[in-house]
């Protein structure tokens, strides 16, 4: 790949993935850059989520290595891996909120674990979160109150309390109207530009991905490793893959002409 | 990454003679270091002359974070609620872009909350209106579960033969150590207070009676209920909890199969089945444990003290027992199943779906036991 390592912020060097002896994923070897939107995509069942799973430390790789500017994350000893989470923020499929908190004590929560702000500007902040994604008012809430796309926005905030140099998402616009999608990914633009935040995104919206989506990976379930990486648009337009121009492309072939799932 | 020093972040505020309050913004706005409350800001907007309107002063700002926006944002909420226009143009672009995505999605009528404190008598009130309300939800489900088990009776209730079988296997062989043990350890109880006072008086092969008519009529039967309310009550509890919550119980609805029919059917034939079965083999390990110790402690053979149990025995003793069991197996796999199916959709839910269960379970078995044993003295049986 021609990319200066130094840029580079995270580094997924020859990851292979399995569960027991099934084989996901092997040879993966990409690298997201500061302060970049990256997507990991790819059909359902290839592997994204396990990928997201390795990055933040949920699930050691059989082989291969992530390193976070430089610095291994899995060769590491558990303190060192403990203090490198810190620096990511993660929003799961469905927000993984705590259900007996309510929305303010969700997002606060990680501000009184590892900061010594007082409870007043807590509240300044926890509101400003909730503001951020929308959900001005709701601090009182429990989850168990708010619908799927609520949940999804508060599972955000919380991954904000920190302002994390590395956020994750999986899945963000699943289970969100057009508009809301819309607006999250408005969010996710204006965090790396004003705070620089470096974002991962796993997706297969195609609309999300290339509204935001800086640089990408395209993960293949049959070929059990990646096909492409580079500019998503790019990708759609100009990548020697017919796989991956397809899945860019909803399954129209080169022509413009739509070919039903499975033909070919 | 090395960064310099944080300069110490200062807000300053100045009144112009126009009615314009300036906030002087200065040094760097980190959360990892003190930051100056905007509560002089708030105050000044909430006094009774509040200004004509607000403008920042930047030059001075060195880095900032969260702590900026969120302190902006409290302002900007007061402000808009004083009807005082906010100058955001002096603000650094990423802090204007962060605020104006804030107030992007205006605040739903309605949503805030406000905390109420209630009194002690609303609350002892609601607490009265809880119990009651539990009592006839638990009333009703008794009502469903009757219903339903007349459907049964009738071949028309839909459920799997196969569950109803894994249900008997759980609740009834699986549940045998642990009755078992307890049964065994209360029989042996039973028998050492009972040698101790009995010696005294020669009697001590009546310990045989004693062992036998209180294991069979009163001790089995709870003790097995009790233990069956803690472990297949609660499972019963926290299976259909989370069955609530994964949608899975709105999916058998939606798909035209009763529910209770399905699901709750099959548990509570399990116990109802399975308990005065395990009643009597705990029965049994009890007078098996009172004979261990009576062999031991006193001067009988094993003839003697079976022949004594056999004698003590009747006919009335063990169905009255059994009935016992009977009623318990129904209570304990009703409150289960009731709490179950009631749950809230959340995690936490499940939890307390699980404890209500239990208590709920332990409190009928004992106060069903106390009329029981009324009713039996009255018919003397």
């Amino acid at each position: 790949m021609a990319r200066e390592a130094s840029d580079a912020h995270i580094t997924v060097s020859h990851l292979t993935m399995a569960y027991g002896d099934f084989l996901i994923q092997r040879d993966l070897d990409f690298s997201v850059r500061r302060g970049e939107v990256f997507i990991v995509m790819g059909g359902s069942g290839c592997g994204k989520t396990t990928l997201l799973k390795h990055m933040i430390g949920l699930k050691a790789p059989v082989s291969g290595d992530i390193l976070y500017g430089g610095r291994s994350f899995w060769n590491a000893t558990d303190e060192e891996r403990e203090l490198a989470k810190r620096q990511f923020g993660v929003l799961f499929q469905s927000g993984a909120l705590w259900s007996s908190m309510t929305l303010a004590e969700n997002v606060g929560l990680p501000l009184r674990l590892y900061t010594s702000i007082g409870e007043a500007e807590i509240a300044d902040i926890v509101a400003y979160k909730l503001a951020l994604v929308g959900l001005a008012g709701f601090g009182q809430y429990y989850p168990s109150e708010l619908s799927g796309g609520m949940k999804k926005r508060a599972g955000l905030a919380r991954a904000m309390a920190l302002d994390p140099q590395i956020l994750y998402f999986d899945e963000p616009s699943a289970g969100l109207d057009p508009l809301s999608a819309r607006l999250l990914d408005e969010l996710i633009l204006e965090l790396r530009d004003s705070l620089g935040t470096t974002v991962v995104v796993v997706s297969h919206e195609l609309a999300s991905i290339f509204a935001i989506g800086d640089n990408a990976v395209f993960l293949d379930a049959d070929a059990k490793t990646q096909l492409a990486v580079g500019n998503p648009r790019q990708l759609r337009d100009s990548s020697p893959d017919p796989r991956v121009r397809r899945f860019l492309r909803r399954g129209a072939t080169d022509d413009g002409q739509a070919v039903p799932a499975g033909v070919n | 990454m090395s960064s310099p020093p944080a300069q110490a972040a200062s807000l300053d505020l100045l009144r112009t003679g126009e009615g314009v309050l300036k906030v002087r913004l200065a040094g760097d706005w980190l959360l990892a270091c003190p930051v100056p409350s905007a509560s002089a800001v708030l105050e000044q907007l909430r006094s009774a002359s509040p200004p004509r309107r607000v403008e920042f002063e930047c030059t001075d700002l060195g880095r900032w974070d969260t702590a900026l926006p969120a302190a902006l944002v409290a302002i900007r909420r007061v402000a808009e609620g004083a009807g005082v226009p906010l100058v955001d143009e002096r603000l650094p672009p990423g802090a204007q872009r962060l605020l104006r995505l804030a107030f992007a999605v205006k605040e739903r009528e309605g949503a805030r909350r406000v905390h109420l404190h209630r009194s002690l008598a609303e609350q002892v009130g609601q607490a009265t209106l809880n119990i009651r309300a539990a009592l006839v939800a638990l009333l009703s489900f008794i009502g469903v579960c009757s219903q339903s088990l007349l459907r049964m009776a009738r071949g028309r209730a839909t459920y799997q033969r196969s569950d109803l079988l894994v249900a008997i296997q759980e609740a009834g062989a699986e549940s045998l150590p642990i009755v078992s043990l307890i049964s065994f350890l209360i029989g042996m109880i039973f028998a050492f207070v009972g040698v101790r006072q009995l010696e005294q008086f020669g009697a001590g092969i009546y310990v045989a009676d004693l062992v036998a008519v209180a294991m069979v009529r009163e001790m089995a039967p709870i003790m097995t209920a009790i233990i069956m309310a803690g472990r297949t009550g609660a499972a019963y509890a926290a299976g259909l909890g989370t069955m609530k919550v994964n949608e899975e119980i709105d999916a058998l609805s939606s798909m035209g199969v009763n529910p209770i029919d399905f699901l709750v059917l099959p548990r509570l034939l399990a116990l109802v089945i399975m308990l005065p079965i395990l009643t009597l083999y705990g029965s049994l390990l009890g007078i098996l444990g009172g004979a261990t110790v009576s062999l031991v402690m006193l001067d009988v053979s094993f003839v003697q003290y079976v022949a004594q149990t056999a004698d003590s025995m009747q006919l009335s003793s063990l169905l009255g027992g059994l009935f016992k069991a009977f009623v318990y197996g129904s209570l304990v796999a009703v409150a289960g199943c009731e709490q179950g199916m009631a749950c809230g959709s959340s995690a936490m839910a499940v939890g307390q779906a699980t404890t209500r269960a239990v208590v709920m379970g332990i409190v009928l078995i004992i106060v069903s036991a106390a009329i029981l044993t009324v009713i039996y003295i009255t018919l003397d049986i």
